[in-house]
């Protein structure tokens, strides 16, 4: 059975060219209003089945908030219709219907109402809502007393205990601090369990790998693909790559007497392909310059992930790896076999330096990435390759 | 919570176009949010207040203070002066509160129409509720005045009240939804309607008798019903004839001769204009609904 059917549903939003809002231009205008029609949503149709976890991925405007939002009833479709079966709650903004003035209590029986549910049944769910924010001493309190993380629990206790069939899921996990995001992992992984139907919207594939089984990717609107989370999450780093400008202008010239000019960070065979997969290998060149003699160079290469934690860090001392002293000018080729990363972009910094005056040194960084993507569904950080497995009774 | 979700949940449909029944019974739905609302504006406009909902009573007491002052100065009132604004007063203060809150419903709670998900309809119809609640209390307050001063109501009349409050009750709320969607896309429509509030308090038979003004439409070559062409002016000449309870004051008239079911055939095509007004009101809300989350 499908929790949720989309048929043919597509968002326009009209743009006024002239944005005054008065009953005077209107008249003078006759009606005739300047509008421009953006489309946030092209046409698609999308079904999810009851119990299974949706990925909808998108880098900020691809329209991945509009479908949200359709889906959720906050802004209705300019065409189609979407069906759906049984109660749904958002987590896209949490607690957003709180009014600051009431209590915690008062507010819970008002959101819970937003939801459509009766009295009855919020009374009945009450105590679960408060023991699972926590908040029992507060929940007499005006909530404009309440710090912003126990205004979130309050909006996250109601919106998963009033029994969704449907649960929305936006960037909510982004926010929060730690503890509260393991929460909110802990309890979708809760509602799979039971079977629940989820739909997550967000541009960190990681996450998608992880709770998803299923995932779309938006792109300017349209959807480019519905698949399984691996390959989703490749389609949209390839789109991702697509969108993205070609950066490094505002570094200053590297200056010094020995100085890093360029470098490039290729796949070992496909020098035109922006990605490698998990285990590939990877061509990394570095080019210098040089005014004086370099005898004992090395070459430091730092590999950050995207949150800034160093992946490795290698010293290559040339000579010991038989390359001859630098000249003026050149170009050092480093080849990684194999890079048994799994998903994300990653950030390589460079640092030339003589050894014996270490004075001289070059430094490149922050300016190179490389992307890997992964097909699979692994997760994790690291590439680990799985031999053939073994069994043998008793 | 239970551990299983059952295949049975109900079938919710979203599409650009709704029909009537369908926005009615999505209302009938969301009744205890509509109810919750109602609850939290009350709550929160008296919040703070020592004398809370007395000030519900304040304005139309201070207005009918005034009223009854100047009229008595001018030598304009007739016996029972402040009886006759009273009963006008009250129906015109449920009139005006309605329309000069439910057009900024929308617009005040953008937090909550671009966030939430839920019948927008509701917002407009809770202030339409909010305002019914001051009107009750300000019923009972009306009542306890005719008893302490020992005036009689006319009870021939008497049974019309719940029918006129219902009529007028019905026409406000397809006005509340009509002027909140209005409100969103050209926000003069707030200061406009202050304006026409203010005009529509002095073509209503509120501190004059309606006879007044229909003698003179008479006189200057109109139909005798032209004052009724006001659609609150059929609710508050009933109020009138019953409380009030006489259609004249000496040998002057104060209000048609007529039995109960001439006024209750005001209130009939006061009902059918109403009615229009909803599924109009209805119609335009459902293509505007869609879109306020963005336009706000």
């Amino acid at each position: 059975m499908d929790a949720i059917v989309a048929d043919n549903i597509s968002k326009v939003f009209r743009l006024n060219e002239d944005p005054s809002q008065s009953i005077k231009e209107r008249i003078v205008r006759m009606g005739r209003s300047r509008y421009r029609d953006f489309v946030a949503l092209e046409p698609l149709d999308l079904t999810i089945a009851q119990g299974s976890t949706m990925g909808i991925l998108g880098h900020n405007g691809s329209g991945k908030s509009t479908l949200l939002k359709c889906l959720s009833g906050i802004l209705k479709p300019t065409t189609g219709t979407i069906q759906l079966r049984g109660r749904l709650a958002s987590l896209l903004e949490l607690g957003a219907g709180f009014h600051p003035e009431l209590t915690g209590r008062e507010n819970v029986y008002i959101n819970a109402a937003f939801l459509g549910i009766n009295r009855r049944e919020i009374d009945r769910i009450f105590d679960d809502i408060v023991a699972f924010a926590d908040l029992a001493q507060f929940i007499d309190e005006p909530v404009k007393h309440y710090s912003s993380g126990m205004y979130v629990r309050l909006g996250f206790a109601v919106a998963v205990n009033v029994d969704p069939d449907i649960l929305l899921v936006d960037e909510v996990l982004a926010v929060g601090d730690e503890v509260f995001q393991r929460r909110c992992l802990d309890r979708i992984r809760h509602f799979q369990q039971e079977g629940r139907t989820i739909v997550v919207v967000t541009h960190a594939a990681d996450l998608v790998r992880q709770v998803c089984d299923r995932a779309i990717v938006l792109h300017h609107g349209k959807l480019v693909a519905d698949a399984r989370p691996g390959e989703a999450i490749h389609v949209f780093r390839e789109h991702l790559q697509g969108t993205m400008v070609e950066g490094g202008a505002a570094a200053p010239p590297p200056s010094g007497a020995l100085r890093i000019v360029g470098a490039t960070i290729t796949h070992a065979h496909e020098a035109e392909r922006r990605y490698i997969e998990p285990g590939e290998a990877l061509e990394v060149r570095v080019m210098y310059e040089s005014d004086i003699d370099v005898d004992s160079p090395t070459l430091e290469i730092v590999v950050h992930s995207a949150d800034g934690q160093s992946v490795f860090a290698v010293d290559l001392d040339l000579a010991a790896h038989g390359l001859p002293p630098l000249g003026r000018s050149g170009c050092i080729t480093v080849p990684f076999t194999s890079v048994p990363l799994l998903d994300g972009t990653f950030t390589v910094d460079f640092g030339l330096t003589d050894r014996r005056d270490p004075q001289h040194t070059a430094q490149r960084q922050g300016r190179d990435e490389f992307d890997v993507l992964n097909p699979t569904d692994g997760r994790g950080v690291a590439a680990v390759t799985v031999g053939r497995l073994q069994h043998r009774a008793g | 919570m239970s551990a299983t979700v059952g295949n049975t949940g109900e079938l919710r449909v979203i599409a650009a176009r709704r029909s009537n029944t369908q926005q009615l019974r999505e209302i009938w739905q969301y009744r205890e949010l509509l109810l919750g609302l109602i609850r939290k504006e009350l709550k929160v406009r008296y919040k703070n207040s020592v004398l809370g909902f007395f000030w519900s009573m304040a304005q139309p007491v201070f207005l009918l203070c005034i009223y009854s002052l100047v009229f008595s100065i001018l030598d304009a009132g007739f016996d029972d002066f402040p009886i006759w604004i009273l009963c006008g007063l009250v129906v015109w203060t449920l009139v005006s509160t309605t329309l000069s809150t439910s057009v900024q419903a929308i617009t005040t709670n953008q937090h909550l129409v671009s966030k939430v998900a839920f019948p927008r309809a509701v917002m407009p119809l809770a202030t339409l509720g909010s305002a019914l609640v001051h009107f009750v209390l300000q019923s009972i307050a009306l009542a306890v005045v005719l008893v302490i001063v020992r005036h009689p109501v006319d009870w021939e009349y008497v049974w019309l009240l719940p029918i006129a409050v219902a009529v007028l009750t019905l026409f406000l709320s397809s006005l509340a939804l009509l002027l909140s969607t209005i409100n969103v896309y050209a926000r003069d429509t707030q200061h406009l309607l202050d304006l026409a509030l203010v005009a529509m308090f002095w073509a209503n038979p509120i501190v004059y008798a309606y006879q007044l003004s229909s003698d003179w439409f008479v006189d200057h070559g109109w139909p005798a019903w032209t004052p009724l062409l006001n659609p609150f002016t059929s609710v508050i000449i009933v109020f009138q004839r019953a409380i009030y309870g006489s259609a004249f004051v000496g040998d002057r008239q104060l209000l048609p001769d007529q039995g109960p079911l001439w006024y209750l055939g005001n209130l009939g095509i006061l009902f059918l204009v109403a009615v229009v007004c909803c599924i109009v009101g209805l119609r335009m809300f459902d293509k505007a609904e869609g879109n306020f989350a963005e336009i706000l």
